[in-house]
């Protein structure tokens, strides 16, 4: 065997990964890895604790997503004990849940990936990061920060922590909203919405359109999604809803959230610390063979904008029909990823909207009564990366006996294993590489935002 | 005043650099005027062997006048970043209650590691036969250490978050060249909820049910969520959390869990909060799981595995 290529640590994206390429002895791709570097052990740690505290200690699993750990596991324990939140608990679990992507959509677009396409895959290391945005394009980039602040602090004013939140609660809110935070939060979720139709003009213009030879190629697999649909409609939710298997073909089959172990299994590789979700239900198996996957489909943006039937906010429908009439459904390009998120921050926004306008929204009524009891609860709700599930089980006592998490990004390992190794068969040849071609591996991998 | 700086974050959620960008448009003129950074995973594309990923097996950061460091040491790879950030900056912080304490991974410290590890990969979804994973990924330790456990800090920043202000605090105190001032009271000190005195009942309550208070009205009218008879460990936690003057769970009429750690230099928040609620009257045997009060301060040993029961054949 010939030279093997580590790129550590896999930078611009959220955990700790490493992707080694190993060329062959004429210098060509023979196999590409990426492993994720971190283990931790949430599901084994939660054990014993009682389980309405574990939505304020599961938060840790991720700081950039934490309001979804913390809704998912709330769902969970409300499972648990058999309590069902009052209208407003609901309301505001899912408004809060539905601002905190639009945060994280602005982060990921404008701070990690962005740099490759602004500035290019090809500028120099040190300055192709979001200081080098903020030197090139300072009015382009204070923007950018306020309005991710703006996000970042309308959660904090009304929930008192946007990083590790602590304010949903088992059986609901931990406090109602009144009139005037909702006014207030209400106007500034207009000025982001303004934001976000402006983000996705500007990146139609200077990223897609100017991008979409690369597009078109770069990290381009064949899988199948998952996401979760409106029961009703089969539009697109975050909060709520059934999930959809998608096959390449687009086919597909929708069941509930607490039915996942019939649908879904997790392959390990030695390799990786990092679990590989698959559709356990295809009954094919599990293989990375880029010309014939087995069992392997994606999440996370790409992959709700596939599944769903249509966007229930007005722009963001617009959005996607456009998206749709130029890519198709499946649409398999990997750097699409993009694309869709910046649609899923328009429906973010609207949505936001929308939700403040109830007048339920304000109802003083946001907790029900709980008893700590022994029973079962699955929670799952659409994190940014990815369909997110936390099954617990708890004793008598209400603690927990048992918790079983597939997280977010996991879905995609499979998926981004592929996308490493199309990439980089695709653009090292006779032992030649540089600093652009490796970024461009690692664009692959920054699509999906692991 | 410019200086140059790294970032590294070891077990970690990346909650911590959320925080740092949370400092807000303040940030704009830091990394324009002020900071050079040479090394930041999450954010920029120096790497650890070279650019092109082929140079020798020895992982190489920059020199840095301050090293931020977030995220406690639980795999040997942490290990030799942390030991290189050490040698490379001249101040070297950490950044977080994961690194200054062990944070909420080192909840692990009180498991028997080596069966709880193995079980992450005998789940109910996960493949029948599959083990631990062994190639490629970095060997754990014994147990998730914070970073003063391994090698000298300069300065330590707690929180889960931290506080932006803090953040802010701390690099401008090195581009000034003098110490950083930072909160020294408990979140209690700053906490503006009204005491009466005496607390409700004698036992704690598990917070399945919310707290009194009247929404219409700030946060200093309602009664003290331990005399209403809630474990807050506001009494026995550093201060540091607040954004608009109410500590940041408060303001979500939520107890403190104290993130920030213990407000003792060395303080252990277990035998404090003990005392506390005993020196208030309160049957401390009440307390459903106490391990969950130390579980922001696992690490120097303050959260170790149970005991195993010995199942004595035939008695």
């Amino acid at each position: 065997m010939g030279e093997v290529l580590t790129i550590q640590p896999v930078t611009r994206i959220e955990g700790h990964a490493r992707i080694s390429v190993h060329l062959d002895d004429d210098g060509n791709v023979e196999d590409a890895y990426m492993s994720l570097m971190s283990l931790r052990g949430f599901e084994k740690f939660v054990e014993g604790r009682p389980a309405e505290e574990v939505p304020r200690i599961i938060t840790r699993i991720c700081g950039i997503c934490p309001w979804m750990h913390h809704i998912a596991s709330n769902k969970a324990v409300d499972g648990c004990f058999a309590v069902t939140p009052p209208p407003a608990g609901y309301a505001l679990r899912e408004l809060l849940q539905v601002m905190a992507h639009i945060n994280d959509k602005i982060l990921h677009f404008f701070f990690l990936a962005a740099p490759d396409f602004v500035l290019g895959p090809d500028a120099d290391y040190s300055v192709r990061n979001v200081m080098g945005i903020v030197k090139a394009m300072p009015e382009l980039a204070t923007r950018v920060v306020k309005m991710r602040q703006l996000g970042q602090m309308m959660i904090d004013r009304f929930a008192g922590k946007a990083i590790h939140p602590v304010a949903a609660v088992c059986g609901g809110f931990s406090k109602p909203m009144i009139d005037s935070e909702r006014v207030d939060l209400l106007k500034d979720a207009q000025v982001l919405l303004d934001f976000s139709l402006y983000a996705l003009d500007y990146a139609k213009t200077n990223v897609f359109n100017k991008y979409i030879d690369v597009i078109g190629e770069l990290g381009v697999i064949t899988t199948g999604f998952l996401g979760t649909v409106d029961r009703a409609d089969g539009s697109f939710r975050l909060y709520d809803g059934k999930q959809r298997l998608m096959k390449a073909d687009g086919t597909f089959v929708d069941f509930e959230g607490d039915e996942y172990l019939d649908y879904i299994g997790e392959h390990v590789e030695a390799w990786s610390y990092g679990k590989m979700p698959y559709a356990k239900s295809w009954d094919e198996g599990f293989s990375l063979d880029l010309d014939a996957p087995k069992g392997i489909y994606r999440a996370n943006t790409l992959a709700r904008i596939n599944v769903c039937d249509r966007m229930a906010t007005p722009n963001a429908q617009e959005a996607l029909e456009e998206f749709r009439s130029a890519f198709g459904r499946p649409a398999q390009a990997t750097l699409l990823y993009h694309y869709a998120r910046l649609i899923e921050l328009v429906y973010a926004c609207e949505r936001t909207i929308e939700l403040l306008k109830r007048e339920i929204i304000t109802d003083v009524n946001v907790r029900a009564g709980v008893e700590p009891k022994g029973g079962r609860g699955v929670g799952v709700v659409e994190a940014p990366r990815g369909t997110l599930i936390h099954d617990y089980t708890t004793d008598d006592n209400g603690c927990i006996k048992e918790a079983n998490l597939i997280v977010g990004t996991t879905h995609n390992i499979a998926p981004m294993n592929m996308s490493v190794k199309q990439a980089a068969t695709m653009l090292i040849k006779g032992g030649r590489y540089d600093e652009t071609i490796l970024n461009k591996v690692e664009m692959a991998v920054r699509a999906y935002d692991p | 005043m410019r200086m140059t700086a790294a970032f590294e974050c070891l077990s970690s959620c990346s909650g911590c650099e959320i925080a740092v960008l949370n400092i807000g448009e303040a940030l704009i003129p830091i990394l324009t005027e002020c900071l050079d950074i040479v090394h930041a995973p999450i954010l920029m594309d120096h790497k650890y062997y070279g650019q092109c990923g082929a140079k020798g097996k020895r992982l190489h950061i920059p020199e840095a006048a301050i090293g931020i460091v977030s995220g406690g040491v639980s795999n040997e790879e942490h290990l030799e970043v942390l030991e290189e950030m050490r040698r490379k900056s001249r101040v070297l912080v950490a950044l977080g209650s994961c690194a200054t304490q062990g944070g909420i991974p080192a909840l692990m410290n009180g498991q028997h590691s080596k069966e709880s590890f193995d079980d992450v990969y005998r789940t109910s979804s996960t493949d029948p036969g599959a083990t631990r994973p062994d190639r490629i990924v970095p060997k754990l330790l014994d147990r998730t250490y914070a970073l003063d456990e391994k090698i000298t800090i300069d300065l330590q920043l707690p929180g889960c978050p931290p506080n932006p202000a803090g953040i802010l605090e701390v690099i401008m105190s090195q581009l000034e060249n003098r110490e950083p001032v930072l909160p020294t009271k408990s979140v209690c000190d700053t906490c503006p909820t009204r005491r009466e005195g005496r607390s409700e009942g004698s036992t704690v309550k598990r917070f399945i049910e919310n707290v009194e208070f009247d929404p219409e009205k700030p946060v200093g009218d309602m009664r003290c969520l331990l005399e209403q008879g809630f474990m807050c460990m506001g009494a026995v936690t550093a201060a540091g959390c607040s954004r608009g003057g109410v500590p940041a769970c408060i303001e979500a009429r939520v107890p403190c869990r104290g993130c920030f750690g213990s407000v003792r230099s060395k303080g252990n928040q277990l035998l404090d909060m003990m005392n506390a609620l005993a020196s208030n009257g309160i049957d401390v045997t009440s307390i459903v799981d106490r391990r969950s009060i130390q579980r922001f301060c696992g690490a120097h040993g303050n959260l170790r595995p149970k005991k195993k029961t010995v199942v004595k054949k035939g008695a």
